[in-house]
């Protein structure tokens, strides 16, 4: 419900907020689902700072979207065409929820055996993100830090204009 | 919003609780749901709001941007420092085990360390977000 009102309301402030309430509902979801590491993180970073982020970006661009002025025929086929491929594909994949999975045999097992008196640590979700897989966390923090070494060198610095330059456009960096 | 008092007063009683709570997700981790990414966000909401509420001029007097940039990269360099020194006492990178005598003591230690990283990072990240996009508008913040 909440993401197809997404889709069409042109009022972009309006969006944002039912992107926040979508992230919320997932939120919820994921908590149902006994994933409470990542509800918080839905919480937190898709209801919380995007949120706020998606605004301070609107109040950049102005808050209508156009109308388009095309049919969107192709793209709906060309999008009807992957989603289909992509159901045939998840037909082939082990049923939902089923014990024997592939994924509950590989190494989550161990995580959950052995954690306990490897790391000594209660959260599992925490020993697996912080000791298991550091090189990937490691790479996560690499990646935010690329993000924010971009945005601050497109976004923060003041704009300089060069002699030659009209004043007539005035899209940032 | 200078003249708000509601949200003025509002933001004053919460922030200290919001950044208290964000202790309290970070140095829980290891026992409830969070750990360094969500707490550093939060501790990062806490100055959105008060950017929000006071204004960002004020906000970047209490956290300049240079800083939160500066942290983004600390966050980083303590992650990977955490690596170098396991390596250094010839383990493994990233394998906290050796940091101690005990490999358990040690991997407490490496993921206290390391979550450390994390939310220095992420925080600094958020802050210097939330100043880059608000700090293009000219005129009213």
């Amino acid at each position: 419900m909440t993401a197809i009102a997404l889709l069409r309301i042109r009022n972009l402030v309006a969006v944002v907020m039912l992107a926040g309430i979508y992230s919320l509902l997932s939120a919820g979801l994921f908590t149902v689902m006994d994933a409470v590491d990542v509800a918080f993180t839905e919480a937190v970073v898709g209801a919380g700072i995007s949120t706020v982020l998606m605004l301070g970006t609107l109040a950049l661009v102005g808050r209508k979207e156009k109308a388009p002025d095309r049919h969107p025929v192709l793209p709906l086929f060309v999008v009807l065409v992957t989603g289909a491929a992509l159901v045939y594909g998840t037909l082939d994949m082990p049923r939902f929820g089923d014990p024997g999975n592939p994924i509950h045999h590989h190494v989550a097992p161990r995580y959950l055996e052995e954690s306990g008196h490897e790391i000594g640590i209660p959260n599992v979700v925490t020993s697996v993100l912080a000791s298991y897989r550091g090189y990937d966390t490691m790479g996560e923090i690499t990646v935010i830090f690329t993000a924010v070494v971009g945005v601050v060198l497109l976004m923060a610095t003041r704009r300089r204009r060069w002699p030659g330059e009209g004043k007539g456009d005035d899209d940032g960096g | 919003m200078e003249d708000r008092v509601i949200l003025r007063v509002g933001a004053k009683i919460l922030i200290p609780y919001i950044l208290l709570f964000a202790l309290y997700v970070q140095f829980h981790g290891d026992y409830g749901p969070g750990g360094g990414f969500q707490a550093g966000v939060i501790f990062a909401s806490a100055f959105i709001l008060y950017a929000l509420i006071y204004g960002l001029a004020h906000a970047r007097r209490v956290l300049p941007l240079e800083l939160a940039t500066f942290c983004a990269a600390l966050g980083v360099v303590i992650f990977a420092g955490v690596g170098i020194v396991t390596l250094l006492k010839g383990g493994l990178f990233l394998e906290y085990g050796v940091l101690r005598h005990d490999p358990v003591h040690g991997q407490h230690l490496g993921i206290l360390l390391v979550e450390l990283g994390v939310f220095t990072t992420v925080f600094g990240s958020m802050v210097a977000f939330f100043y880059s996009f608000a700090g293009r508008r000219t005129g009213r913040s």
